[in-house]
């Protein structure tokens, strides 16, 4: 409570909010019946989640071959979606745990959503290597386990093994930390709530009452928690990226792809979490606790992000050139010029330039250029994976096997699919839970709520009101 | 568990609140807890809370799982089903480095969090009693014991909550 405040910092809880109206404004929308947006918005995502659950069937029952892979191209849209959610899931777990070790209170407005976003992107993501084998009923091949083959035992020197384990870990890790921030709120939810209701509520707030001790203990645990998952939200994604480094195809081989990937999932995930966030602000009604300062913030990580992935991109052209390794040099000027140049140039000019425009402080502070950006950077982000990925694929070492790849309408059906079960989570998450972290928001109203702090500020902090017995 | 008697003041302000403890102390009267809506900064030292060790055990977790990682695949691939895989020994630590970091992450998080919420006596479907339903929303609670205390003891108590500015003094049984 002592800290000092800078006068010029802006305030981040605006609308001169004390204690009881941050809860009535962060509980009201679970509390009231979902609007008409809501039921439409729901309605679509589950028709969209159908359609994905129906094209999965599909698949199980006809096999890969309702796909389009083939001999040549054996990773398609399947592999692209994997790596696109778990890239998009990183943000989540880099605004609750780095912005938390860098002491960012700006994270406290969006870290709850972001992080119920990580855990329904990997989800997602976690659907691909599952369906992607084919043989979905022996897939717990992929697990450690002492079996009756000898027991034969996963390969521990395999990327694609350290993946299985490095997702696992991710999604376990994130789920904890959520949850454990999550209860709290739960035992405000419970205290304003009745009957059923407060039953439900009662369980999921596992007997929390705020006791200091327990706050104490919170705090530790969050902290080394976000300790935790710092170096492993880093880890998850260069070990999706050895996926394709540690092969030996051009274009993949290479030693950058690790930091690039990394870059690059912080910057799709920020770009899903401002699609997230414009909509939840504007339809839940909480522009005092995502400000425009919270835009601004996410949009400036967005920008170094962004230009991080667009030097990886020309370094990768710089080094295949100085290489003097002519099939490295022919992957990349396949990229560039070759059968899917369009892939190529979507990728240049969602990831590298477009984001440009946040150089302008008034850009960065618009939430309709904010939110056409975020959708341009997801595109963006998707293509990135498809030109890694099919394209490198499609124009190997021997042209007598080059081929071309598009998808079928069951690839695409599963990917809308998993944006329909993503959709869906997340409009089932604003119901249950405040989307806001609650006592976070509250700890951090007396040196960033619009009273205290910015040009409009009416409280100096040095005089706290209302203290009336002198510290002895 | 026997009932407890509880004597509990409710501040509107957690700065109210760090002085009021600071009031405790000088005065000498046993707290039996503070509860408030969301951490307050200062009150540990003031309470005698001393900080918590769960960082220790979560470094005693994470050596478990580096443990496990490490001779687990050190067996199978030396004991158990040696096998070379692209002409690398059959030991071959480098490759183990991403599994060991995941396990030694996954135990100390599980391992934590589960200590965490079982010295909170905290846990799926846990009720324990409430003093006051606004605690978790905008008061901070200042609560002593008054099981079979004496008269004057409970107004010592009443007197200081009163001095100390709390907005309402309550008493519940739990």
């Amino acid at each position: 409570m002592s800290a000092i405040i800078s006068p010029i910092r802006e305030p981040l809880i605006t609308g001169n909010k004390n204690y009881h109206q941050i809860t009535e404004d962060i509980c009201a929308p679970s509390e009231r019946t979902p609007s008409l947006a809501w039921v439409v918005a729901f309605i679509v995502a589950v028709s969209f989640l159908s359609f994905g659950v129906f094209c999965i069937l599909w698949t199980i029952w006809f096999g890969i071959g309702t796909w389009n892979l083939n001999r040549t191209v054996g990773w398609g849209w399947d592999i692209t979606n994997f790596v696109w959610w778990i890239g998009i899931g990183h943000a989540g777990t880099l605004i609750s745990a780095i912005l938390l070790l860098f002491r960012q209170k700006w994270r406290t407005g969006v870290n709850r959503a972001a992080e119920a976003m990580t855990i329904f992107a990997v989800l997602c993501a976690a659907l691909f290597p599952g369906i992607h084998v084919g043989r979905i009923w022996v897939v717990f091949y992929f697990f450690p386990y002492p079996n009756s083959r000898g027991p034969l035992w996963v390969n521990f020197n395999s990327p694609l093994l350290w993946d299985l384990f490095a997702i696992s870990t991710y999604f376990t890790v994130s789920l904890l930390f959520w949850y454990t921030g999550l209860v709290p709120d739960f035992a405000t939810l419970r205290d304003r709530a009745s009957g059923l209701r407060k039953k439900l509520y009662n369980f999921l707030s596992f007997g929390w009452t705020g006791a200091a001790k327990h706050w104490l203990r919170f705090e530790s645990l969050s902290l080394v928690l976000a300790g935790l998952a710092t170096p492993l939200v880093l880890s998850v994604h260069t070990i999706v990226s050895f996926d394709f480094a540690t092969s030996v195809i051009p274009g993949w081989h290479t030693t950058i792809f690790p930091p690039y990937f990394v870059a690059g999932a912080i910057f799709s995930g920020f770009a899903m979490v401002l699609t997230l966030m414009v909509i939840t602000r504007k339809v839940l009604k909480l522009e005092d606790y995502i400000t425009v300062e919270h835009i601004d913030s996410m949009n400036k990580v967005i920008l170094l992000t962004g230009t991080i992935v667009g030097v990886a991109y020309l370094t990768e052209l710089f080094i295949a050139w100085y290489s003097g390794y002519i099939y490295e040099q022919f992957a990349f000027m396949n990229r560039v010029q070759g059968i899917y140049w369009w892939a190529y140039v979507a990728m240049m000019s969602c990831n590298v330039l477009s984001p440009q425009i946040f150089w302008s402080s008034k850009m960065r502070r618009n939430v309709t250029v904010t939110f056409m950006m975020s959708i341009f950077v997801n595109i963006g982000m998707w293509f990135e994976r498809f030109v890694i990925i099919p394209t490198t694929l499609a124009r190997d070492y021997l042209p007598s096997s080059w081929s071309y790849y598009s998808p079928t309408w069951v690839e695409i059906g599963i990917f809308l699919g998993t944006l329909g079960i993503f959709f869906t989570m997340y409009l089932a998450f604003t119901r249950v839970a405040p989307v806001v972290a609650i006592a976070e928001v509250k700890a951090i109203l007396k040196s960033a709520g619009n009273q205290y702090t910015g040009e409009h500020a009416k409280h100096s902090h040095a005089a706290p009101h209302g203290a009336e017995i002198k510290a002895h | 568990m026997k009932n407890k008697e509880v004597l509990f003041g409710l501040y509107d302000d957690e700065e109210v609140l760090l002085s009021a403890v600071k009031e405790a102390k000088s005065r000498h009267l046993d707290i039996m807890d503070v509860y408030s809506p969301f951490p307050v900064h200062g009150l540990d030292p003031l309470l005698g809370l001393s900080e918590s060790r769960l960082h220790q055990a979560g470094f005693i977790y994470g050596a478990i799982g580096t443990l496990t990682a490490f001779l687990f695949m050190t067996w199978v691939f030396t004991r158990d089903w040696p096998l070379i895989f692209g002409g690398k020994p059959y030991w071959s630590v480098p490759a183990f480095i991403p599994i060991i970091f995941e396990l030694t992450v996954l135990f100390a998080s599980i391992g934590m969090v589960v200590t965490y919420y079982a010295i909170n006596g905290q846990g799926p479907g846990v009720t324990n009693p409430v003093l006051d339903d606004r605690i978790t929303d905008d008061k901070f609670c200042i609560a002593f014991e008054v099981n079979g205390a004496n008269e004057s003891t409970v107004s010592s108590f009443r007197n200081f909550l009163k001095d100390s500015g709390a907005s309402e003094i309550r008493t519940k049984t739990i």
